[in-house]
C-alpha cells in the first residue's frame, strides 16, 4: 500500500512546509464532513483565508473530482485513466498511482456549493500576481456579489495598481454593496458607479432595483437605466453602421469593377460575378500550393494571391472583349446576353476542375480574432476587407483620372471617332478598360474568398447586388459607386433588426427599383448630352 | 398582312398536327406509341413556347428587354398551384381539410388570407390573369412614366424578379417556402396522374399556345402594333409625334405579363410542382435566349426557339450533364454574334435567295 504511504508523506510534508498555515489543512481536512451546508461554510473560509493553495483543490472539487480515500481519510484528487481510478496530489497534480475501486469517497458538490466555489476561487485569485487572473476574479466577484467580501474586496481595491483591475473591482464593489444592507447614500453611490460601467452586465444588475421598494433606490435605479440604455442605443447604432460599413465594403467590392465596364464603357458584362469567383479560385489554388510546399508562407497566401487574381481574371477579361464584347459594341442587349453565355462556360468550368462543392479558403493569421471598441466588436478579417476595397478605389480614382492610361479610357468611352482621330488605339483601350474592370473583380474575389463560401454560384449571388449598386450610384460616376454601396449597405444593416436579412433585402431592392423611377440615372448622374443614347 | 401569314400557317398546322397526333398515339393506338412521360414533357415545352411568344411581344416589337418574365410565368404557376393545394383537401399527409400540408407543418392555425378564394377554380384562373396583370401594371405604370428603359429597364426586371425570388423562399410569405407547392392530386376532379389528363392538358397547351400566337399576331398586326415597332426602332420620335408612348408600352407590357402568367398555371399541374426556383434570374434570361434563337420580333420563331432549346436542354442533361452549360453558353454567344435574326431568319433568308421571291420574305425584316 504504498500509495497511501507517499499520500500521508505529501501531506505532512506540506504540514511541514507551510506551519504558519495549519488551519488550511484542517480546512480541507473538514470538507468531507457534514452536509452541503456546511460544506459551504469550509468553502468559504477556505476562500476568507486567502491562501494561494486552495485555488487548486476547490477548482478539483468543483469538477467533483476530489476524493478521500477511505484507508487513511487523505483528500486526493482521483480520475479516471482507461478503467483504473488514478489519484493525483490536488495541489501539484502529481501522480500517486492507481487506486481499488471504491477505495475512495467522492467529496460531493450540488449546484450550490458551486456557486459558492466559484465565489470563494474569485475571492483567492483577487491577489493573483498576474493582472489577468485578478481581472477575471474581479468580473467573478461582480457577477456572483456576496455581501460577506465587500471587506476583502476594499482592501484588495486599496491595494491595486493596475488601472483596469482597479476600475473592475469598483464595479464589483458596487454591485456587493448593492447585495449588502448598506445606507442608501452608498446604495446610490453604486447604482452611480454602475451607470458610469454603461454595458448589458451593468443593466442586469440595475434591472431588479426598479422594482426596489425604497424610493430612493428605484428612482436612483430608474435614472441609472435610462442613461445606459441610451448610451447602449449610441453602441448599437455604431455597431450596425459598422456592420453596414462591412456590407457595403463587399458590395463596393463587388461593383467597383463593374463600374468600369459598365459604368465607364457601357458594357453589360453579366460575366462580372464569375470573374469574382475566378479570383476566389485564385486564393484557392495559392493557398493549396502553399500548403502542400511551403506552409511558412501561408500568411502572405493573399498578397501573393491578389496580383495573380488581377492577372488571371484581367487576362479573361481582355480575352472577352477581344473575343466576344467587341462584335457587339452599340447593342448594349445582346452583349448582356453574349456574356451571360460566357457567365455560363465560366461557371461550368470551374465546377469541372475544382467540383461543385465549395472550397476551403483559409484566414491568414493577421486577418482572423477580433479587437472590441468600446461595447461593439470589430473583426480584422472585416476591417481588413474594409480598407482593401477603399485602397482598391483609390487607386482606380488615381489610375482613371491622373494616369495617361486613364485620359485615353475616358477620351474613348467619351468619343470614340474622335478619340481615334487623335491618334488612340481605341480597340486597344476597350481591351484594356475592360481587362482593368475584370482585374478588379479577381481582386474582389481575393477579398471575398475570406468571408464567403467559395464555390461555383459565389459570382451569380453577387451580379444583381453590385448591377443594383452601379444603377443607384449613377453608371459612370466612380464616386456614386463608393456613396451607394456604403448607403446601401448601411441601409441594410438598419432594417435587419426589424425586418430580418431576407426581408431587408428584399426591402432594399424595392427601394432601388422605385428610386430610379424617380431618377433613371441614379443618385449621381453625369449631366449632359452625352448620356443621352 | 392578314392574321394567318404563311409562317404562322405552318406553324399552326404543325401544332395541330401534334395535338391531334400525340394524345392519340398516347391513348387510342396500339401498344402506345408516345410514352406519358413525352406527354407531360412536350406540354411542358408548348408552355414555354407561350412564354417565349410573351416575351417576344415586349422585346421582339416594342423593345422592352425584360429580364424578369420568369416573374410573372412563375405567379401564374402559384396561382395554379394553390388551386390544386386547396384540391387536395384531406388527402395530405396531415389530412387537414382546411390547411395544405406544410401550413401543418409550419404550425398555421388557419388559412392566411391571401389563400382565400383559392378553392374555386374560376377564381384561380382569374388570379392567374390578374397577379401578374398587376404586377406588370404597377411596375409598368412607374417605370415607363418615368422612361426607364434600355438597359436600366432590363437590371430592374432582374431585381424584381430577384426580390420575388428572395421573398418567395421565406416560410413566413406563406407560399411554402423553397419546397414550394407540390403533391398536387387532381384538377376539377381529374386525377393528375391518369393518362387521359394529361393528354387534355397537353391539348390545353397547344390552344393555349395557338390562342397566345394569334392575339399576339392580331395585336401586331393592329394599327397599334405599327405604333410598338415605332417605339422600339425611335422612341423619342414616337412621342414627339404625339403617341403617348408610356400607355402603348404599358398596355403590350400587361398583356404579355398575363400570357406568361397563362403558361405558368399550365406549366404547373403537368410538371407537379412550382417552387421559388422559377423565379430566379438564370430563368429568365433562358427565356430571352429562346427568343434570340428562334428569331427576335417574329413570334412563331420566339415559340420554335422555346422548343429547341428545352428540347435540347433535356436531351444534354440526359447524356451529358456536363456539357449543357457549355453548351447553353456557347449558345448565348453564337446566336449573338452570328445570328442576330435567329432560326427563322436565317431559313427565311435562304428561302428568300432562291430565283422566286415569296410575297412573305419581307417580313422576316420586322
Amino acid at each position: 500500500m504504498t500509495i497511501f504511504r507517499q499520500c500521508l508523506a505529501a501531506l505532512f510534508c506540506c504540514l511541514a512546509t507551510l506551519a504558519s498555515a495549519q488551519s488550511f489543512e484542517e480546512l480541507v481536512a473538514q470538507l468531507p464532513e457534514g452536509k452541503f451546508a456546511e460544506r459551504a461554510a469550509v468553502v468559504a473560509q477556505l476562500g476568507a483565508l486567502g491562501d494561494p493553495r486552495a485555488v487548486p483543490v476547490l477548482e478539483v472539487l468543483l469538477e467533483g473530482n476530489l476524493h478521500v480515500l477511505k484507508s487513511n481519510e487523505a483528500i486526493v484528487a482521483v480520475r479516471e485513466v482507461g478503467s483504473d481510478d488514478v489519484a493525483y496530489d490536488a495541489l501539484t497534480g502529481e501522480e500517486f498511482g492507481i487506486i481499488p475501486r471504491r477505495g475512495s469517497s467522492k467529496i460531493r458538490v450540488n449546484n450550490g456549493l458551486r456557486r459558492d466555489i466559484r465565489a470563494a476561487i474569485g475571492t483567492l485569485t483577487l491577489r493573483a500576481p498576474d493582472p489577468a487572473l485578478r481581472l477575471a476574479a474581479a468580473d467573478a466577484a461582480f457577477r456572483a456579489p456576496n455581501p460577506d467580501q465587500l471587506e476583502l474586496l476594499q482592501s484588495v481595491r486599496s491595494d491595486e495598481s493596475d488601472s483596469e483591475v482597479a476600475e473592475a473591482l469598483d464595479y464589483a464593489i458596487a454591485a456587493t454593496v448593492l447585495e449588502s444592507d448598506l445606507p442608501d447614500e452608498a446604495q446610490v453611490a453604486a447604482i452611480d458607479t454602475l451607470r458610469e460601467m454603461g454595458n448589458q452586465d451593468a443593466l442586469s444588475v440595475l434591472t431588479p432595483l426598479l422594482q426596489a421598494t425604497n424610493p430612493v433606490m428605484a428612482a436612483a435605479a430608474k435614472d441609472a437605466v435610462a442613461a445606459i440604455e441610451a448610451n447602449q442605443r449610441l453602441w448599437n447604432m455604431a455597431q450596425n453602421v459598422w456592420f453596414g460599413l462591412s456590407l457595403g465594403s463587399v458590395l463596393l467590392l463587388a461593383a467597383i469593377g463593374l463600374a468600369i465596364t459598365f459604368g465607364v464603357m457601357g458594357v453589360i458584362n453579366m460575366a462580372h460575378g464569375e470573374l469574382v469567383m475566378l479570383g476566389a479560385y485564385t486564393t484557392f489554388a495559392v493557398q493549396e500550393v502553399i500548403r502542400a510546399s511551403f506552409p511558412g508562407l501561408f500568411d502572405w497566401s493573399l498578397l501573393i494571391a491578389a496580383p495573380l487574381a488581377f492577372l488571371i481574371a484581367g487576362g479573361v477579361g481582355v480575352a472577352i472583349e477581344r473575343g466576344c464584347v467587341r462584335f457587339l459594341y452599340g447593342r448594349p442587349l445582346e452583349t448582356l446576353l453574349a456574356t451571360w453565355g460566357i457567365s455560363l462556360i465560366l461557371q461550368q468550368t470551374v465546377r469541372s476542375i475544382f467540383g461543385p462543392n465549395n472550397r476551403e479558403v483559409g484566414n491568414p493569421s493577421w486577418m482572423s480574432g477580433a479587437f472590441d471598441i468600446g461595447q461593439m466588436t470589430i473583426t480584422y478579417n472585416r476591417l481588413w476587407i474594409l480598407l482593401f476595397s477603399l485602397a482598391v478605389f483609390a487607386i482606380l480614382l488615381f489610375v482613371m483620372k491622373k494616369t495617361s492610361m486613364g485620359l485615353r479610357m475616358r477620351a474613348v468611352t467619351q468619343n470614340r471617332a474622335m478619340a481615334a482621330n487623335m491618334g488612340i488605339r481605341t480597340g486597344w483601350v476597350d481591351a484594356l478598360t475592360f481587362g482593368l474592370g475584370a482585374g478588379i473583380a479577381g481582386l474582389a474575389g481575393v477579398a471575398l474568398s475570406q468571408i464567403d463560401n467559395v464555390s461555383p454560384n459565389l459570382g451569380q449571388s453577387y451580379i444583381v447586388d453590385s448591377f443594383m449598386v452601379v444603377v443607384f450610384g449613377g453608371a459612370g460616376n466612380l464616386w456614386g459607386t463608393l456613396a451607394a454601396a456604403f448607403s446601401l449597405g448601411i441601409a441594410n444593416k438598419f432594417l435587419e433588426p426589424w425586418t430580418g436579412a431576407v426581408l431587408a433585402k428584399i426591402l432594399v431592392l424595392v427601394f432601388i427599383i422605385l428610386f430610379i423611377q424617380k431618377r433613371p440615372r441614379g443618385l449621381f448622374a453625369v449631366k449632359g448630352r452625352a448620356v443621352e443614347n | 398582312m392578314g392574321l394567318i401569314d404563311r409562317r404562322m400557317g405552318i406553324f399552326l398546322t404543325g401544332l395541330f398536327i401534334l395535338t391531334v397526333a400525340v394524345p392519340a398515339g398516347n391513348l387510342w393506338m396500339e401498344g402506345q406509341p408516345v410514352p406519358s412521360y413525352i406527354v407531360s414533357l412536350l406540354g411542358k415545352y408548348l408552355c414555354y413556347a407561350l412564354l417565349a411568344v410573351a416575351l417576344d411581344l415586349v422585346w421582339g416589337f416594342t423593345g422592352i428587354l425584360s429580364l424578369g418574365h420568369g416573374a410573372f410565368f412563375a405567379l401564374g404557376g402559384y396561382a395554379m398551384g394553390m388551386h390544386l393545394m386547396r384540391e387536395i383537401g384531406d388527402r395530405g399527409v396531415y389530412a387537414n381539410p382546411e390547411l395544405p400540408d406544410f401550413m401543418v407543418f409550419l404550425n398555421y392555425q388557419e388559412l392566411p388570407w391571401f389563400w382565400y378564394g383559392f378553392d374555386q377554380f374560376w377564381f384561380a384562373c382569374l388570379m392567374v390573369l390578374l397577379v401578374p396583370g398587376a404586377l406588370a401594371f404597377v411596375f409598368g405604370w412607374f417605370a415607363f412614366r418615368s422612361r426607364v428603359t434600355g438597359v436600366y429597364l432590363s437590371i430592374i426586371t432582374q431585381a424584381m424578379t430577384y426580390a420575388l425570388m428572395l421573398a418567395f423562399f421565406r416560410n413566413e410569405m406563406g407560399f411554402g417556402g423553397n419546397n414550394g407547392l407540390t403533391d398536387f392530386k387532381d384538377v376539377l376532379g381529374f386525377d393528375l396522374q391518369s393518362d387521359s389528363t394529361r393528354a387534355g392538358l397537353f391539348v390545353l397547351s397547344a390552344i393555349a399556345l395557338a390562342g397566345g400566337l394569334l392575339l399576339a399576331r392580331a395585336i401586331t398586326t393592329s394599327k397599334l402594333g405599327q405604333v410598338l415597332v415605332c417605339i422600339r426602332d425611335a422612341e423619342d420620335r414616337t412621342r414627339f409625334l404625339g403617341y403617348r408612348v408610356e400607355g402603348y408600352k404599358l398596355f403590350v407590357w400587361v398583356v404579355s405579363a398575363m400570357m406568361a402568367g397563362v403558361a405558368g398555371a399550365l406549366y404547373t399541374p403537368q410538371v407537379g410542382i412550382i417552387n421559388p426556383g422559377e423565379f430566379s434570374p438564370a430563368n429568365s434570361i433562358e427565356i430571352v435566349i429562346w427568343v434570340a434563337l428562334g428569331g427576335r420580333g417574329t413570334l412563331v420563331g420566339a415559340a420554335i426557339g422555346a422548343i429547341i432549346v428545352a428540347a435540347a436542354k433535356t436531351l444534354l442533361t440526359g447524356w451529358f450533364p456536363e456539357i449543357w452549360l457549355f453548351a447553353l453558353g456557347a449558345l448565348f454567344i453564337f446566336v449573338t454574334i452570328f445570328m442576330p435574326k435567329g432560326v427563322l431568319g436565317v431559313i427565311e433568308g435562304a428561302l428568300a435567295k432562291r430565283p422566286k421571291p415569296q410575297p412573305d420574305g419581307k417580313e422576316a425584316e420586322v
